[in-house]
């Protein structure tokens, strides 16, 4: 025990105050670690009814928001569902073993699912850029398409404006919509020239479940606020005042331009410089041609999200930062009407030992080291008071959640010891979500 | 209390950290600031993300955009914090190279500045570490202002494309004093005066992300620093042990004997109406059980740090801290990575 001799033995008191809540509401709650859950979450009807067409898993980073819609993906597929779920940068060893060896924007089957039950599911990885180039060869004559294609501001746009991920991310379930809704036997919703002849093992639609995830933003409101940032921004002032030159021609632009807004392009090109001004004039003025509204297209994907059938499943981890995030998301989600199915706790700390106290395990320890010729059992106590303290304080930091928020459904995930990086391991977090 | 210290990064004025999201790079970058500062020095510590994460962290408010004292350090240091404004940025840029008062306020309002510092890309990046440079050669009096600075940088995956501007800007400015300063940002950034360190914990992904970026950073000619193992576990148990738990090997037999010696599996386990003989046993296995956990664990975190340890550069040990990040425990930390010569 080395930490204990370290200067954090007087912080560890702070756990206190949590440790109220245990005696009284043990016995209430389902979950397998005997914590009380106030509101369990029903996953498997959730995933069982066919009313439930998609499931949005969002959260601040690295919470676990891949992980949680493959689960659920696995799950509902297990369960007798046609679904898709549309990953955005999946770890790598579980990606492969999803079968999305590539990163081609296309849903594919995915290996080894359980079809007793006549499900199936199917896979994709986001690809951004790719789904931004989409949108404008659909819409867009083949000529334009590859003018906008080359502009070197779109191509800055396209792959590193901040929220064009998720903007894209809303597009792609609007067309996994699309083709869901069209059914298995026409051509995809994109457009695209890959669309029409499509590979063996691609598929093309008749899912009657969409399952979600959202890119890795810092904050999990970055899901519902990006999207209307780009639009608005490609909607924007700046943008038709950059666009006018092109759009009217020089003379009338000098007409109805006033010397301040010539003074401010001329001020914008001195700072970016007038190549790159020019460039974006260009992009701007043949994306207006072929197709206005960025803001209305984001606006009637964030539609979709309010719609019946749609579920919000909110992921965050035990501590502090992601705590707080995702009450800023459930109070964002009620404020703008969509459905929230409830909270999903991942890697919560459990332990298959009941009753025995940190505290307890520690003195034991001791006197255990005095009496001399008991040091393994010694410490694996002290790996249990470890394990307890963490439990402790999660629990410290949940019960702040479900104070401020006791009529959210509430789920646990376990923390594994291992990453999840194949089907098995889907397969058990699917069983803790579906547990409470 | 000064006296001689031996850090590995003496004569580094510019700390980059940088990391995957959520690893602890404002908190390291906060403890390796109160480092560097300890024996009486002054450094600023700057964040560029428009986050304000570090005020929180020393529980003091900070005005956007204007340095301010943070907290003192062992031995009659001083810390100050920043947070860097892109938008403030560019107004001063714009003072600065081309005396914009007015012009430079329209822009604002037709959400110029928005455009100029979210759109164009690089631009953003020169104008937030052409403030983190000023401060690193801003001499008052012909002494230097700052000691050291540190810099709670963009994660890994930005990082490179981050620090080199210089690429990017010269597609934006070809000349003129814009590209002028870039080039002698870059000058910084390439020099022994900089390292950009990276903070990571033993899991799969961030250790990738670690490996990815320090590949890249090599490839553009930056500096790389050290690596900052974050969180890592107690061991607790004796490596030999931790190997036989992981393998479910360890002695059945002998933990209940010691659990009967300590005294548990009695009362306190939950079915009472067993004899204790059982009890005893029920209690042994479950601790077997999270014994076995915690040896996978530790195993896969060792296979992480090994790849860490192939990257052949210093690295440094932080404990996960049981009841989380306050100011103690930046200090804990601070001495911490001092001791392991971070700082
Ligand atoms: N319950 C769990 N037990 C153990 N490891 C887990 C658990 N849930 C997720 N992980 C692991 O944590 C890591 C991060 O998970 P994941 O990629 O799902 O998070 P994310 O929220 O999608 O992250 P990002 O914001 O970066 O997209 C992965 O390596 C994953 O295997
Ligand atoms: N050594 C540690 N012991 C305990 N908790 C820690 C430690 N290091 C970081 N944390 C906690 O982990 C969380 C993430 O840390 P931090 O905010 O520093 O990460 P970050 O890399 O800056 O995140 P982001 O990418 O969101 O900026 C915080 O809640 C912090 O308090
Ligand atoms: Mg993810
Ligand atoms: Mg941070």
């Amino acid at each position: 025990m080395t930490r204990g001799a370290g200067g954090t033995g007087s912080r560890r008191s702070d756990t206190g105050p949590g440790r109220r809540e245990e005696g009284a509401e043990r016995r209430r709650g389902g979950d397998p670690d005997g914590d009380p859950v106030r509101h369990p979450m029903d996953v498997d009807a959730l995933l069982d009814d066919p009313a439930t067409r998609v499931i949005v898993c969002c959260g601040s980073g690295g919470v676990g928001k891949t992980t949680t819609a493959a689960a659920l993906g696995l799950r509902a597929a297990e369960r007798g569902r046609r679904a898709v779920v549309l990953t955005i940068d999946p770890a790598r060893r579980l990606a492969q073993s999803m079968g999305l060896a590539e990163l081609d924007n296309t849903p594919r089957e995915v290996p080894g699912v359980d079809p007793a039950a006549g499900g199936r599911l199917d896979a994709m990885m986001l690809d951004m850029k790719r789904t931004f180039d989409e949108v404008i060869e659909l819409h867009a004559a083949p000529e334009k398409a590859a003018q906008i294609l080359a502009n070197p501001f779109y191509q800055a746009l396209s792959s590193s404006f901040a929220g064009t991920q998720e903007y894209m991310a809303m597009e792609k379930l609007g067309q996994l919509r699309a083709m869901a809704d069209a059914g298995p036997s026409t051509s995809t919703g994109t457009g695209t020239g890959t669309g029409a002849s499509m590979t063996p093992g691609t598929s093309t639609g008749a899912w009657d479940l969409i399952v979600v995830d959202t890119p890795p933003s810092r904050s999990a409101l970055d899901f519902l606020d990006a999207p209307k940032r780009l639009g608005s921004f490609l909607d924007g002032r700046l943008i038709k005042l950059l666009s006018m030159p092109a759009r009217a021609g020089q003379k009338a632009y000098l007409k109805v331009v006033s010397a301040a807004v010539t003074g401010t392009t001329t001020a914008l090109s001195k700072v970016v410089g007038g190549q790159t001004l020019r460039e974006v004039q260009a992009f701007v003025a043949a994306l207006d041609t072929v197709f206005g509204g960025f803001r209305q297209r984001a606006e009637r994907t964030y539609e979709l999200l309010q719609a019946p059938g749609t579920a919000f499943l909110v992921v965050a981890a035990p501590e502090p930062d992601a705590l707080r995030e995702a009450s800023y998301f459930v109070e964002r989600l009620a404020a703008d009407r969509m459905p929230l199915a409830g909270l999903v706790l991942n890697r919560v700390e459990v332990t298959p030992v009941e009753g025995l106290s940190a505290e307890r395990a520690l003195v034991a320890a001791e006197e255990l080291d005095e009496a001399g010729g008991h040091e393994l059992t010694a410490g694996l106590l002290r790996v249990h008071a470890d394990r307890t303290r963490r439990r402790e304080r999660e629990r410290t930091l949940t019960a702040g959640f479900t104070h401020a928020h006791p009529e959210i459904p509430l789920v646990r995930v376990a923390a594994r010891a291992e990453d999840v990086h194949d089907l098995p391991g889907l397969r058990a977090v699917g069983a803790d979500l579906a547990k409470s | 209390m000064p006296g001689r210290h031996d850090s590995d990064w003496d004569g580094v004025r510019l700390h980059v950290v940088t990391g995957k999201g959520g690893t602890g790079k404002t908190t390291i970058a906060a403890a390796l600031a109160v480092a560097l500062a300890t024996g009486g020095h002054r450094v600023l510590l700057a964040e560029v993300e428009g986050r304000a994460g570090i005020a929180p962290l020393f529980g003091v408010p900070l005005a956007p955009h204007a340095e301010g004292h943070v907290a003192v350090a062992p031995g009659g240091g001083e810390v100050l914090a920043l947070s860097v404004e892109p938008e403030a940025a560019l107004l001063e840029y714009l003072e600065l190279f081309y005396r914009l008062g007015r012009a430079g306020r329209a822009l604002e309002r037709l959400g110029a500045i928005d455009f100029v510092t979210t759109v164009a890309p690089g631009l953003r990046d020169v104008l937030l570490i052409g403030k983190v440079y000023e401060a690193v050669r801003r001499r008052v009096d012909g002494r230097r202002v700052y000691d050291a600075v540190v810099l709670d940088a963009p994660p890994t995956g930005r990082i490179t494309r981050f620090l080199n501007v210089n690429r990017e800007v010269a597609g934006l400015a070809r000349v003129g004093p814009i590209h002028h300063h870039a080039s002698s940002i870059m000058q910084l950034l390439r020099s022994p005066e900089t390292a950009v360190h990276l903070v990571t914990v033993l899991e799969e992904m961030p250790v990738q992300e670690t490996v990815d970026g320090v590949g890249e950073l090599r490839a553009a000619g930056l500096p790389v620093g050290g690596v900052v193992v974050n969180l890592v576990r107690d061991p607790v148990l004796a490596a030999a042990e931790l190997d036989a738990a992981a393998d479910g090997l360890l002695d059945r037999e002998a933990v209940a004997a010691g659990l009967e010696t300590a005294g548990l599996g009695g009362r306190r386990v939950e079915d009472a109406g067993l004899p204790a003989r059982v009890r005893v046993q029920t209690l042994a296995d479950g601790l077997l059980v999270e014994a076995a956990e915690h040896g996978v664990r530790l195993r896969l975190g060792d296979r992480q740090f090994r790849r860490v340890e192939e990257l052949g550069r210093p690295t440094y040990q932080v404990p996960a801290l049981p009841c989380g990040i306050d100011l103690g425990a930046l200090y804990e930390l601070a001495e911490r990575l001092r001791d392991q010569g971070l700082a």
